[in-house]
C-alpha cells in the first residue's frame, strides 16, 4: 500500500506577472490585470505531499513537526508576507507565476530528509490551483 | 475509467502514546497528542473507487451499497468512538491519519465488489490529510 502524506500552509504574498524584456504593451497582452506596475497580492494555500514507509513505532510517514519547522525555514519565512518580486531572489529574474513558484518551491522541498516529496500543490485563489511533480513532460 | 468518490464525516477522540517509548520520549515525539485524558477530530473521508459504469444502470457501482458498506465497515466502528480503545483493528497501533486511512483501506478493500477501490483520503483537519493507494498505484 502506497501511503501519500498532505500537509497545506497558509502564506500571503504580492506579485507582479511582467518581463524585464518585453514592453509594456506586450506584458499587459499577455498577462492582463496581472501585469499592474504596482503588483497585487493572493492568500496562498501550499500543500506539500509526502511518500514513504509508515514506522510502526510513530504510526507516522514523517513527524510534523519536523515538517512543519522544515516548511517554515525553507518556504515560509521568505515567502509569507512578502512582494516576490523584489524580496524572494529567484523571481528577481523568474516571472512569480504560480507553476513557477511551484517549481521553485519543489526544488526547496525536495531536500526533506524523513520523506519523498511527491507532489507540490499551490491555490492561488479558490478558481486556480497547480500541482507540480518534479522533473520534467518528457522523464515523467 | 471513471472514478467515483464518496465523502463521510465521522468524529473521534485518540491519542499518541507508544509504550516503548519513555514518558519524555512520547512527549518529544507526539508533543500534544500525547495528552493522556486524549483529544478529537471531525474527520472527512473521501473513498474513490475506480471501474467502468456498468451499461445496463450507467453506474460504476451502486451508490447506496457503498453508503452501506461505509456505514457498516467505517461508521458504526468509529463514529463517536475512542479510537485508542474501542476499535479493535487499531489496538495497540498509533492512530495517526496514516494508521487509520490504512485501516480504512483494509477494512473496505474486500467489500467492494463492483469496481475497486481507488483511493482512501482521509482528512483529520482541513490542512492534514492522508491518501492510500494500492499497490501499483
Amino acid at each position: 500500500m502506497k501511503v501519500v502524506l498532505h500537509r497545506r500552509y497558509h502564506f500571503s504574498a504580492s506579485h507582479r506577472l511582467h518581463q524585464l524584456g518585453w514592453t509594456d504593451e506586450e506584458n499587459f497582452r499577455v498577462y492582463g490585470k496581472c501585469a499592474n506596475p504596482h503588483g497585487h497580492g493572493h492568500n496562498y494555500i501550499l500543500d506539500v505531499a509526502l511518500t514513504g514507509p509508515v514506522d510502526p513505532a510513530t504510526g507516522m510517514v514523517t513527524n510534523l513537526a519536523d515538517l512543519d519547522a522544515f516548511v517554515e525555514r525553507q518556504a515560509l519565512a521568505e515567502f509569507d508576507h512578502v512582494y516576490l518580486n523584489e524580496q524572494v531572489p529567484a523571481f528577481r529574474s523568474l516571472v512569480p507565476t504560480t507553476e513557477n513558484m511551484c517549481r521553485v518551491l519543489f526544488e526547496r522541498l525536495r531536500a526533506y530528509p524523513h520523506a519523498r516529496l511527491e507532489t507540490i500543490g499551490i491555490q492561488e485563489t479558490a478558481a486556480n490551483s497547480f500541482e507540480y511533480t518534479g522533473g520534467t513532460q518528457e522523464n515523467e | 475509467m471513471v472514478y467515483l468518490t464518496r465523502k463521510v464525516e465521522f468524529s473521534a477522540s485518540h491519542l499518541y502514546h507508544n509504550p516503548a517509548f519513555s514518558p519524555e520520549e512520547n512527549r518529544r515525539i507526539f508533543g500534544k497528542c500525547n495528552n493522556p485524558h486524549g483529544h478529537g477530530h471531525n474527520y472527512i473521508l473521501e473513498v474513490t473507487v475506480a471501474g467502468e459504469p456498468d451499461p445496463r444502470t450507467g453506474m460504476v457501482l451502486d451508490l447506496k451499497e457503498l453508503k452501506d458498506i461505509l456505514q457498516r465497515e467505517i461508521l458504526d466502528r468509529m463514529d463517536h468512538r475512542f479510537l485508542n480503545v474501542e476499535v479493535p483493528e487499531l489496538a495497540g497501533r498509533i492512530p495517526t491519519t496514516e494508521t487509520i486511512a490504512m485501516t480504512i483501506w483494509q477494512l473496505l478493500e474486500p467489500r467492494i465488489h463492483q469496481g475497486r477501490l481507488h483511493r482512501v483520503r482521509l482528512y483529520e483537519t482541513p490542512d492534514l490529510f492522508v491518501d492510500c493507494f494500492g499497490n501499483g498505484q
